[in-house]
C-alpha cells in the first residue's frame, strides 16, 4: 500500500463539509441533549432547557442514558432487570423523576424536600411538570439501548411517549444534521 | 383573545405556558399573557423573535407586565 503525499499546509483547500443527513432529509438543526445524569439539579435544568426549548419552537430531542435513564422509570415500577445484580442495583437506587437526590446537600432527602418546597413556593414548575410539558410541546425523549439492556429496562419499564431506543451513532447523527449537542 | 395568567409563576412556565397557549391558537388570533416575573420582559422578546409571533401590546403596572401576542 502506497500512502499519499502529504498535502502542502499551503495549498491547502477548505475541506468540504461533508453532508451526512439521509437522502432526501435535509439537515433540520434544533437542540440535541444528552442527560446523563441522574442527578435532581441536573434533570431539573434539563427539563427547563428541554420544554423552553419546545416552547421556542426548537425542534428538540433528549436522548437518555445511564442514569438519566432512571428517571424516565414509570412512577410505580420498582425493581427493574432481569438478573440478580441488575435488580439489586434497581433496587440500590430509586427509580423515577419524583425520587432523584441532589449530588450535594443531600442529607437523606432533607435537601430535595426543602429544593421542592422552595419551588412551589416561587412558582417554580417540578421537574416531572417540566417533562410533560415538554412532551406537550413536541420534545422527544429517546432512550438509550445499551443503558436498557445494561440495567435490564423494557420500554414497559419506561414512562408513555418516549422514542424508540437508539445508540450513540443516531445521537451524534442529529448534531451532524445540524442540532446543537449539549451534555448535562 | 385568551389569557394566560402568569402570576406568581416562575422560569420558564409564563413562557411554556404561552407556547401551549399559543400552539392551540389558530393563525392570527392574539394571546395576553400577564406575569409577575420581571425576567419575562427580556424572555417574550427572545420568544417572539425565536418564533416569529409578534408582541404587539406590553405594558407594566405595580409589578404586573402584561404582553399581548398575536400567532403568525
Amino acid at each position: 500500500m502506497t500512502l499519499a503525499e502529504p498535502p502542502v499546509i499551503a495549498d491547502r483547500a477548505p475541506v468540504p463539509v461533508p453532508f451526512i443527513a439521509p437522502e432526501g432529509e435535509t439537515p433540520t438543526g434544533g437542540l440535541a441533549i444528552i442527560l446523563y445524569s441522574g442527578d435532581l439539579e441536573k434533570t431539573w435544568a434539563a427539563m427547563i432547557l428541554a420544554s423552553t426549548a419546545g416552547a421556542m419552537g426548537t425542534p428538540t430531542k433528549v436522548f437518555v442514558t445511564f442514569w438519566g435513564l432512571q428517571t424516565f422509570v414509570k412512577p410505580g415500577v420498582r425493581i427493574t432487570g432481569d438478573n440478580w445484580m441488575q435488580k439489586m442495583m434497581s433496587a440500590m437506587q430509586r427509580p423515577g423523576i419524583a425520587h432523584r437526590k441532589l449530588s450535594q446537600l443531600n442529607f437523606l432527602g432533607m435537601g430535595p424536600w426543602m429544593m421542592r418546597k422552595l419551588a412551589r413556593q416561587y412558582g417554580v414548575a417540578s421537574p416531572a411538570e417540566l417533562m410533560e410539558m415538554a412532551q406537550l410541546l413536541g420534545v422527544e425523549f429517546i432512550p438509550c439501548q445499551m443503558t436498557m439492556d445494561m440495567f435490564g429496562l423494557k420500554q414497559a419499564d419506561l414512562i408513555d411517549g418516549m422514542g424508540e431506543p437508539v445508540g450513540a451513532a443516531t445521537y451524534l447523527g442529529y448534531v451532524n444534521d445540524g442540532a446543537k449537542p449539549l451534555f448535562i | 383573545m385568551i389569557t394566560v395568567d402568569a402570576r406568581g409563576l416562575n422560569c420558564p412556565l409564563p413562557i411554556v405556558r404561552t407556547a401551549q397557549a399559543v400552539k392551540a391558537m389558530s393563525t392570527g388570533d392574539s394571546v395576553e399573557v400577564l406575569a409577575t416575573d420581571p425576567g419575562s420582559v427580556k424572555d417574550f422578546a427572545a420568544w417572539s423573535k425565536s418564533t416569529g409571533n409578534p408582541i404587539v401590546e406590553q405594558s407594566a403596572d405595580g409589578g404586573v407586565f402584561r404582553f399581548v401576542m398575536r400567532k403568525q
